[in-house]
Order: C-alpha cells, then structure tokens, then sequence
C-alpha cells in the first residue's frame, strides 16, 4: 500500500456508522464548508451526526478545529475520543498526533512530508499530496487553499465511503447558480477521491453505511433556531450590540425577517433592528419597546448581561416585558469568548441591586431554541418581567440534528394584561399595580392608547397606584405582590422533563446542553446495570415536580458545566432540599460536555458509598 | 402623604384650544423641586408649547432619566405616559419605544449630568441614529440631589457654592449635537418663555431627533455670584441669534415679516417654522458656520440662543431609513408577522 507509510499495531475493528472525525485547520481558510459538506453529506446518508466548532476568538491564522461526530445511536454529546484525525495545521500536528485513539487514522498533507508523525507506532497514517494536487490543477493562491479543503473533503468520501453523488448534489446546491465554482469544486473532489481509490486501500474499517435515521430531521444551529422563533413569535423590535457567540442568532432574525417581514410592493419592514451603542443601550431599547407593546428582545452573552443589570432591576420593578437570550460563553470577565459555559445561571436568576428574581428557560438544543422564544416572549407579556433564555455557545454555534420545526397556526401570543381603550373607558379609575385578580399581575396600558390609562412609569419607589412613594408600608406591599408574582412564574413555566423507569433513589438534575451526555451516560450506566432517574430542569423558578423528584432521590447529582455549582446552588436556595443528598458533577473547560465523566463521577459515587444499594439492578 | 394630586378644577372662563382643553388639562402633579428653579419654568414652557399645539395627551410619550430635571416629566400632562428610566439610559428607552410605535411624539427630559456625563454615550448614539423626538436639556452646570458638584457642562473659571472653582472644559450639549448632524439644535433660557416655547413646538414637530439646550438655573446650588450658570450672568450673556415663531398647520401666517430677515421653514407635518435672523450674518441652514459661530461667541463667554441650526431636507430619521411602514409596529396584526406553518415546512428543506 504505497499511501500507508505506517501499518498500525492496533487496527481497530470495523466500526460502521460510529466514530468521530477531527479536522485540524487553521482559521479563515475556508475549511469551515468542507467541514460541514462531509457531515451533510454523512446526514443526508440517513445517519445521525454532530458537529462542534473548536474555534479562537480570531479572524484568521489561528488553529481551529471540527469535530463530527458520525453516530448511529443518535447521541447529541461531544465523544471524548478521537478515531480520524484530518491534521491540516502543521502548527499543531503533534497535539492532533497525540489526540488520536489508539489504533486510528491520520490523514495530513504529504506534499511536505513528515517524519515526525511517524513517532506514534500505534495510529495508521495516511498520506495525501494535497497541496501537490491542488497546485498541479489549480491557479491562483486563495482559489488554491479553499479548493484544498475539497479535496481533503474528497479523500474523506473515499476513505469513509461517504456518498460521491450525496456530496455532488450537495454542491450543485451550494454553487448551481455559479457554474465555474461548481466545476472547481467538483474538480477538487474528484482529485482527493481518485487518489485514494488509485493509491490506497479503501473504504476503511470505519465507513459509512447508508441509514434511515435522519428522515424528518434537520441540521441546525441554536442562533438560527432562536431568531427564527423569535420572528415566528412575532417580535418586531431587536437590539442588540454584537457579542460572541450570540451574534448568529440577530443575524437569523434579521435573515429571516427579510425574508419574510418585506412588503415585496412597497419595500416596508415589518421590524426593526438597532445595532446599540453598548449592551446597556440595547436592554434599554427592548424595555422602551417592549414598555410601548412591541414584541422585543436581546440577544447577548455574560459580559453582556453584567452591563444590563440596572436596567433588568427597573424592568422587574416597573414591570416592563422584555426577552434577553444569553448564549453563555466562558467567564469569568472576557474568559475564553468562543468557548462554552453555563456560568451565568446565578448572574441571570438574581439581576441587578435589590431584592430581585428572574423567570429562566434552559433550552438543551436548537429545537427548544426555537419553542422557547414563542415561550419567552408569552411569559414575559403575561408576568410583565424580563425573562432570560439561557443558552450557551455549544448549542447556540454548533449544528444539532434535530426533529423537523413545527409551527401551529392555531398559537395565539399571550400578550398578556394590556386594557384596550374600550376597556379603560369601561372603568371608574386605572391603577397600574393594583392587583385585581389576585395572582399578583396587575394591568397595564399602552402610551396611545387612553389618556385615562395613563400613568408614570418610574424605578423609584412606588405604591400600587403608580405614585412614587418613600412610605415604608406602601413600598413594602409592592416589594410583598412581586414575590408573590414570582410564585405565580412557577406555575406556568416549562416543566422539566423526567427520563427514567422511575422509583430510582438515585437521580440527575441537570439543565440545558447537559442534556446529550447525561442521556447517554445513563445508556452507559444501563448497560452497567445502574439505573438512575433524570430530571431536565427547563426552567426557573423551579415547578413543583422539581421539588417533587428532589424529594424522592435519596443521591441526586447535579450535572452543570460552571466550577461553582451554580445550579446546585440555586436549587439549595430555592427548595427544600436537604443539601447533602446533592453532589456535583462539574465541567468548565469550555469543551462540550461528553458521557464519560459523568458515567465515571457517578460510579466512582455509587462505589465509595456502599449504602446506596437502593440502586436497582 | 407620598405624592401629591394637584385639583383638576378649571375655571369656565379659561381659554381652551382646538380641543377644547385647557392649559389646566396639561398639567401634571405638583412640583417638587426647590422655589424659584428654572426647570419649572421649562415645565410650563412645554405645558404651553403643548397646549398651544393642540396635542392630544395620549399621543405625548414623556422620558427622562434620572436627577431634578428628570423628576420634571411627572409636572406636565398627566394625560400622557411618562417613563422615568435609569441614570443617562433614557435615549435607549425613548429609541425602543420609539421603534415600537411612530405615531406618537416623544419629549426627552435630562439634565446635563443625566446628558453630558453618565449619559453622554446614549446621547450621541440616539443623536446619531436620528430618533425622532425633543430632547430637552435643562442645563444647570452643577449636580442638585447630590448637593452641588460640578457637572460636566460647568464652565472653566466657574466657582462653586463651597468656592471650589472648575478647571476642566466644559462640553456644550449644542456644539456636541452639531457635530453629530443633528438636525434641529437649539439653545433657549428657562427665563424666555416667548423664545422657548416655539422652540419646544417646532422640536416636537421636527421628524427627527431635535435637541433644545435650554440654561436653567439652580437657585439652591449655582445662582450665586462667580457661577456662570446663575440667573443674573445668564441674563447678562445670552445673546438671541435666530428666533423662531412656530406655525402651526392649518394657521396663515399673521404678521408680515421683513424680506431677508425672516426665513419660513416647512416642517413635516405641514407646520412651519418661520426664522427671524436677529445676526444678519448668520445662517441657521449651514451647520459648520453654526458651529463656527456659537465656539467663537462662547468663548467670548456669550451663549447664542435661538434655533441655531435646522435642516429639513433631511431623510436620514430612523424609520424612514428602516422603510418601517406608517403603521407603528406594535399594531401589526399577528398573522402578518407570523410567517406560518406551511413557510415553516419549506423552509426546513435549507437544513437537510
């Protein structure tokens, strides 16, 4: 095999339809729609896949990776293992060397060959003169670079056995309108796939097999998914100041309401988007619009949300709707700004100075992205407070497959307690903060409207009627009623969703993208014979089926990805849980969450506490 | 008592305008600022301004921010909504609701701590992305709730109440909105009401963002001698340049003014402005000789007042470049933003 210049020790059994690949690249070359071609194309193949971005906080040169991973069983997490490593970056060959499961493939660019690589006895190299191809067939420098990425995307169909006519249909799509890049790319294809069906031995031992898995399923982004929810839900006004990694999800709105928010006769917008001066501006705005009846939001991430916290106390003193999405990212300060996070659980469930409580959503993937906006806006009209939708860069950035999204056309947005002017001509005398109906909302009015619904929105204290007020009782009975709201939250937020046979005294609490490793740790822990109920939080104020499972787990872990258990903290804050029944399951390294600590924490839990026999077998 | 409620009892025989209103009926709670401040003043020259332009209550939107002047939007038509923001935060508010709905006129009430320090970002930026509406700065040059520091608009050589005298330049709100483009700049004095109050009416009718800079003593902290802020030196500096006489629609104009003395204006509404130029040299249509001329008058220690520069050729509103329809946004029905579920199902085919 003259492409095969090292025979591996450990050639791994054939594995169809599940394993991972890697592509070490360097950033702004283009590699990012190779990338996502070879897992369209495996997707498109009926078989389910993740991608993650491992990518720098930089415009071009630094070393970024992909990661697909090719899973039959549909598991949404990160794997913690590498099998096939696509090391395009000469700058980080030995990291991505070392990073390869035993027994896997490397496939780089021989133009310049490497003896380095030949270190490791245990990994099959594989070498392709990519650069050699792609100069000896193509011109011009950029043209060149770009084109190489196809060329590995080829070498990847053969050696995978990745559908050549799934992938050609795909660039017909992408590049039909432009024939000359359709024949370039279809050109740089060819030349990666006929060098390894003339120079090696193909397919692999892994390979892609054609499935059925994938039908009615889409490959999304959360930023997408979200602002799509957010025009589907009828937002008209977003504000927002561009922050890593939200940024995505208001060039979504913005795409999506051209599309479909443009009067094609006269050219009106039916929205509008400002670009803010600072994070604090855009929360303004949302509140002002949101204060004078649009549907408005944000979206941001925690730097973001430290500079709004002034503003968050007067939308939830004053009662004034708005919707925030922060897409968390490593903190603390500018952390690590294209990394992954969920650190501002604390931050959002208590913004600002004062005695102060915000409705949450943990959305664990782009399809809860794009329900939860419709959900956001309609707590947040019907509880007059600001409601955060807390999603974070994995799901926000990385493409998810996820079932087809649905819209009803019966939804009818719950716009909340607003009187009409007839409304207002049919009573004796508005009050903004009285509480008529006895669920702690009060009514309110829109500037416009009536100038007998008129009244004096303000930060400062204020009694029920809206008069600013320093007299402590009159204070203290508005401070009493927002408390009182907030219980009224908690009966109709989203309620968590159980997964499990029940009647297990151990359980899993856990929130947002933790989601895809738990479920597949407990697989794990099946197959290992632990059975263990899980609880996905899907938001906060907590319902009582939170309360209710807290109380019947004996062991409960809680699975979040920030260093403080900030979780685990609300929970202990904001139940009845007795808190040494709770231990933390932890990861902040701003990687995707995977299975394999949790299945290791658990066990190694289960194993030093001899009492837990409760466990069922 | 917590606030208190001024009686809504009007005498038959006072005036009413278009409406039917009274001058009572744009009134809002009483005042609780100290005796003899200039911001009260400004609050009946908007009271005035508003009654005179027959505005129905409900199509007045009032924003401020936080400080004395801010309090000021509970002290007019209380037959409009007010919002009392955050500190130096109102122009976010007031560029929201004003997205949210365009129909409505929106007052902007901030003092020159609210505008010219803390705020001074949100300020350019609502300048800069043209919000419509009046922006009224009740200038003081010195901080009233916190007992007396100097603000950012305190002149050089100005002493405080406790002596202390200030070194640092002061930024004039009026030199500032010009070089931002703004495209309605007025300076006035809260003691001129006949100046002030077209001024205030032709703000409100400009369609776009329209800043009034208005002096505005505080008597407990900065009228005394050595402030350059005080009553008296205000009275003895401030030197009209272009005085403007608000028409309104449907009125001809009365008086006859002298041929190229007097510039009428057209605002969007079909009102006009009509320009007395008290500076035969000057002219409020060329923004870079406005400019000239107010930093060679202030340092000269004279503040020009009037309507120092408008353009209403301009375009550059916000809803005008968003193509926003004339229908405000909060009143579109649901099922014309709402794309629906078979548009839905197309789409998903992008993601396969």
């Amino acid at each position: 095999m003259p492409g095969l210049i090292s025979d591996a020790s450990a050639v791994p059994a054939g594995r169809v339809n599940d394993f991972v690949i890697k592509f070490a690249n360097v950033n702004g070359t283009g590699s990012a729609s190779a990338n996502s071609l070879i897992m369209k194309a495996i997707f498109r193949m009926g078989v389910p896949v993740t991608g993650k971005n491992y990518f720098p906080s930089n415009i071009q040169g630094l070393p970024t990776w992909y990661e697909i991973r090719v899973t039959r069983d549909a598991y949404a997490a990160r794997a913690s293992h590498v099998d096939i490593m696509v090391a395009m970056n000469a700058e980080t060959y030995s990291k991505d060397v070392r990073e390869l499961k035993s027994g896997g493939y490397l496939i780089y660019d021989s133009t310049w060959p490497r003896s380095s690589l030949l270190q490791r006895g245990d990994i099959n190299v594989i070498a392709v003169p990519l650069a050699k191809l792609v100069n000896e067939n193509f011109d011009g420098v950029r043209n060149r670079i770009l084109l190489k990425n196809i060329a590995y995307a080829g070498v990847l169909a053969a050696l995978l056995n990745v559908d050549l006519e799934v992938i050609s249909g795909l660039l017909r799509e992408s590049y039909g309108k432009k024939p000359k890049l359709l024949d370039s790319n279809t050109k740089a294809l060819r030349l990666g796939y006929d060098y390894v069906k003339q120079h090696l031995e193909s397919p692999l031992s892994l390979r892609v097999e054609h499935m059925d898995k994938t039908r009615g399923h889409i490959m999304i982004d959360g930023n997408t998914a979200a602002g799509l929810g957010c025009v589907f839900a009828g937002a008209t006004v977003g504000a927002w100041y561009p922050i890593t990694p939200s940024t995505s999800l208001m060039d979504a709105f913005k795409g999506f309401c051209e599309r479909y928010r443009v009067d094609a006769a006269t050219g009106e917008r039916n929205f509008a988007v400002l670009q803010a001066e600072d994070e604090l501006a855009a929360v303004g705005m949302v509140i002002g619009a949101s204060w004078n009846g649009a549907r408005a939001f944000t979206p941001t991430s925690g730097p973001g949300v430290s500079l709004m916290n002034e503003f968050l106390g007067l939308a939830y003193y004053a009662e004034v709707p708005c919707v925030i999405f922060d897409v968390q990212r490593v903190g603390p300060s500018t952390g690590m700004p294209t990394r992954t996070q969920q650190g501002d659980i604390m931050l959002c469930a208590y913004a600002s100075h004062g005695d102060t409580r915000h409705v949450l959503l943990f959305p664990a993937n782009p399809e809860e992205c794009f329900y939860m906006a419709a959900q956001a806006f309609d707590l947040a009209e019907r509880l007059q407070t600001p409601v955060f939708v807390l999603s974070d860069l994995d799901i926000g950035m990385n493409d998810w497959m996820c079932p087809d999204l649905k819209w009803d056309d019966a939804y009818k947005p719950d716009r909340g307690k607003v009187l009409s002017k007839e409304e207002l001509d049919g009573l004796d005398k508005f009050y903004r903060y009285v509480d008529r109906d006895d669920d702690a909302i009060p009514y309110r009015t829109l500037p416009g409207s009536s100038s007998k619904g008129a009244y004096f929105t303000r930060g400062s204290g204020h009694n029920q009627y809206g008069g600013y007020t320093e007299d402590s009782a009159e204070y203290q009975f508005v401070l009493d009623r927002l408390k009182r709201k907030f219980s009224t939250a908690a009966k109709i937020v989203p309620k968590p969703v159980f997964i499990g046979k029940g009647g297990c005294s151990v359980g899993i609490v856990s929130v947002g993208s933790c989601d895809g490793a738990i479920r597949e740790a407990l697989d794990v822990l099946s197959h290992q014979k632990i059975e263990v109920d899980y609880l996905r939080v899907k938001s906060f104020p907590f319902t009582v089926e939170v309360e209710a499972f807290l109380k019947s787990h004996t062991t409960i872990f809680v699975v979040e990805q920030n260093r403080d258990a900030q979780l685990k903290s609300l929970i202990i804050l904001e139940t009845a849980v007795e808190k040494s029944k709770l231990f933390s399951i932890l990861s902040y390294s701003g990687l995707p969450m995977s299975a394999q600590p949790i299945v290791d924490e658990i066990r190694a839990k289960l194993g030093e506490e001899p009492r837990l026999t409760a466990v069922k077998s | 008592m917590s606030f208190i409620n001024k009686p809504k009892v009007a005498h038959p025989s006072l005036p009413t305008n278009d409406l039917g209103l009274t001058r009572r009926q744009y009134e809002g709670t009483m005042s609780t600022l100290c005796a003899g401040c200039g911001h009260d003043s400004v609050t009946a020259a908007v009271i005035e301004a508003c009654w005179g332009l027959s505005l129905r209550p409900e199509q007045l939107v009032k924003l401020s921010g936080i400080g004395c002047s801010s309090k000021t939007t509970s002290y007019f038509v209380s037959g409009s909504h007010g919002f009392n923001s955050v500190h130096g935060r109102m122009p976010s508010i007031a560029s929201g609701a004003n997205a949210a709905n365009r129909s409505l006129t929106y007052v902007g009430v901030s003092g020159d701590g609210d505008s010219l320090s803390i705020g001074v970002g949100q300020l350019t930026h609502a300048i800069r992305r043209n919000v419509n509406m009046l922006y009224l700065i009740e200038n003081n040059g010195v901080y009233g709730l916190t007992k007396g520091q100097f603000s950012a608009s305190a002149d050089i050589g100005t002493k405080a109440k406790r002596g202390e005298v200030n070194a640092s330049p002061p930024i004039d709100p009026v030199l500032l909105a010009l070089t931002l483009g703004a495209t309605f700049v007025a300076r006035s004095f809260s003691g001129d009401k006949a100046q002030l109050v077209p001024l205030i009416q032709a703000g409100m009718r400009h369609n776009g963002f329209a800043l009034i800079d208005v002096l505005s003593p505080c008597v407990t902290f900065n009228d005394h001698e050595g402030s350059t802020k005080s009553y008296t030196f205000t009275r003895e500096h401030y030197q009209p340049v272009v005085e403007a006489d608000f028409v309104p629609h449907a009125a001809e104009i009365a008086v006859d003014y002298a041929a190229g003395e007097s510039i009428p204006v057209s605002l969007h509404d079909g009102s006009r402005v009509v320009l007395r130029k008290l500076d035969p040299t000057y002219d409020p249509g060329d923004r870079t000789a406005a400019y000239n001329y107010i930093e060679k008058k202030l340092k000269q220690n004279e503040y020009v007042t009037g309507l120092i520069h408008i353009d209403e050729s301009d375009n550059t509103e916000f809803h005008n470049l968003n193509q926003t329809p004339k229908v405000p946004l909060n009143s579109i029905p649901f099922e014309k933003l709402n794309p629906g579920a078979a548009a839905l199902e197309k789409l998903m085919g992008r993601y396969r």
